[in-house]
């Protein structure tokens, strides 16, 4: 790649924060760097990858409000996490997680235990109770 | 406690910090310089670990490898410590900044509150130096940042603790003993034979050369395997790990290019140079295959065809990496 043929397609992946180095040779042939915004086809198959978590927060959004699961099951998906993670997060079995996330066992849950789920989503325990809120 | 620290921007956090920390004590060496001493090119592609439901393919080692090879091979003394305790993993980065020393640090980058949304998920190796505090702030710098920037102590441990795969349990390192002298040619010479042999020699067909033609037979039988979606999201998913933050773009070919380049006038070797340019070329080839695959998401097409036209495409990249590498390993003996 030369300097000339570093792309600039800004789909504001980088939020503005910073640019990314890319290399490329210069006009004599030396290596250099240049910073970039971004490229078309990365902005194309990053996209993509948030469409497809986007498509799985909405599939658990439809379960919680037919009753199927719980909150925790949403705010999971929507942290980017699966079981195995938030289990660390709240420091509990991962089947206990597994658990929590359906409906009837999440609604007999004493507020000590969904006072750590919160603190992990970074939300009020009122928040996380309150299923409208989704 | 003011540590005056050099802040520079790299492409790869594992690299900057490295190159930012050595440059602190007055040892001044590139980022691609870093890379190629490390022996930071690879390649495996692992199906049965999978990252958010996709298989992981990368384009180098396993995090910190590459630094410690570098400082192994500079002759750069690190330690290194974890914590049971976060309290304790922040009292000792307190202690370590009181005596004047910068201290990297392996993070979280899921609540890394300066980096951009898109690309904050549950990664835990990435790197960066804390050179001080101020105002009760932590004074942070991250390679990938352009200048320096800060974390409050909250943030701090909250990143040092993060969960997940490669949890970092309040890893922090810090330099030991530096080097009055390096041999710079044997440190490029260990770095690139390493490469070379990782590249063509592991009898495991996930990894090197073998790991790029194992991923190729893996792409044809994509669309009829997994159906459209999924086939669009797996090799989307190639292109993501190829040009994600860090790579210098190309997955790190055109980084190893610059070594090679830079290696070549220490050296003295002018077949250095033209082999530079040959990778050059293979990473031009890579960001061809990265088109072609946006084109396919894009359309989130199940036809066959260009599937296997990106499956091609990876093979003869195969073929032409795998001379570089026989080619280097000539060379360098």
């Amino acid at each position: 790649m030369k300097i000339e043929q570093v792309p600039q397609d800004n789909a504001n992946m980088l939020e503005g924060k910073f640019k990314e180095p890319c290399y490329a040779l210069d006009e004599n042939g030396k290596y250099t760097t240049v910073r970039s915004v971004g490229w078309d086809p990365k902005n194309v198959v990053m996209q993509d990858a948030w469409d497809a978590v986007n498509e799985r927060i909405e599939n658990i959004k439809a379960k919680v409000i037919s009753g199927e699961l719980s909150p925790i099951a949403f705010y999971m998906e929507k942290n980017l996490m699966d079981t195995k993670i938030l289990a660390s997060y709240v420091n509990l079995w991962r089947w206990t997680v597994k658990k929590h996330c359906k409906m009837k066992v999440f609604d007999k849950l004493p507020d000590s235990i969904l006072i750590k789920y919160a603190e992990t989503f970074d939300i009020e325990l009122g928040q996380l109770k309150n299923k409208e809120l989704i | 406690m003011d540590i005056d620290f050099k802040h520079a921007q790299s492409a790869h956090c594992e690299n900057g910090v490295t190159s930012n920390l050595l440059k602190h004590y007055n040892i001044n060496l590139s980022e691609p310089m870093i890379f190629g001493i490390g022996s930071g090119l690879f390649f495996s592609y692992l199906p049965f670990l999978k990252v958010n439901h996709i298989p992981v393919t990368t384009f180098r080692p396993l995090p910190g490898v590459i630094f410690k090879r570098a400082a192994k091979r500079i002759g750069f003394k690190i330690k290194s410590k974890r914590f049971s305790d976060p309290k304790e993993a922040m009292d000792a980065l307190d202690e370590k900044l009181e005596q004047g020393i910068p201290v990297g640090m392996l993070v979280g980058v899921y609540h890394l509150t300066y980096f951009p949304k898109p690309y904050r998920f549950h990664f835990n190796a990435h790197n960066l130096v804390v050179y001080g505090k101020k105002d009760g702030n932590y004074l942070i710098s991250d390679p990938i940042m352009e200048t320096y920037t800060t974390l409050t102590y909250k943030e701090l441990q909250r990143v040092r603790y993060a969960k997940g795969v490669f949890a970092p349990k309040g890893h922090m390192y810090w330099a030991e003993k530096i080097p009055q002298q390096i041999n710079l040619e044997k440190a490029i010479v260990e770095g690139i034979k390493k490469t070379a042999k990782d590249m063509l020699k592991i009898p495991i067909p996930l990894f090197g050369v073998k790991g790029i033609r194992y991923l190729a037979s893996q792409v044809r039988k994509y669309p009829n395997k997994l159906g459209d979606r999924k086939a669009a999201q797996y090799l989307g998913q190639i292109v993501r790990s190829q040009e994600e933050i860090g790579t210098g773009g190309a997955g790190f070919r055109f980084m190893f290019a610059a070594f090679l380049q830079e290696a070549s006038d220490i050296l003295k070797m002018p077949k250095l140079h033209d082999l530079a340019l040959e990778m050059t070329a293979i990473g031009d080839l890579w960001r061809e295959f990265a088109v072609d695959t946006a084109r396919i998401v894009k359309a989130r097409t199940k036809i066959n065809d260009p599937y296997q036209g990106v499956a091609n495409m990876l093979l003869v990249i195969a073929d032409r990496e795998k001379k570089v590498y026989e080619d280097l390993r000539n060379l360098i003996k």
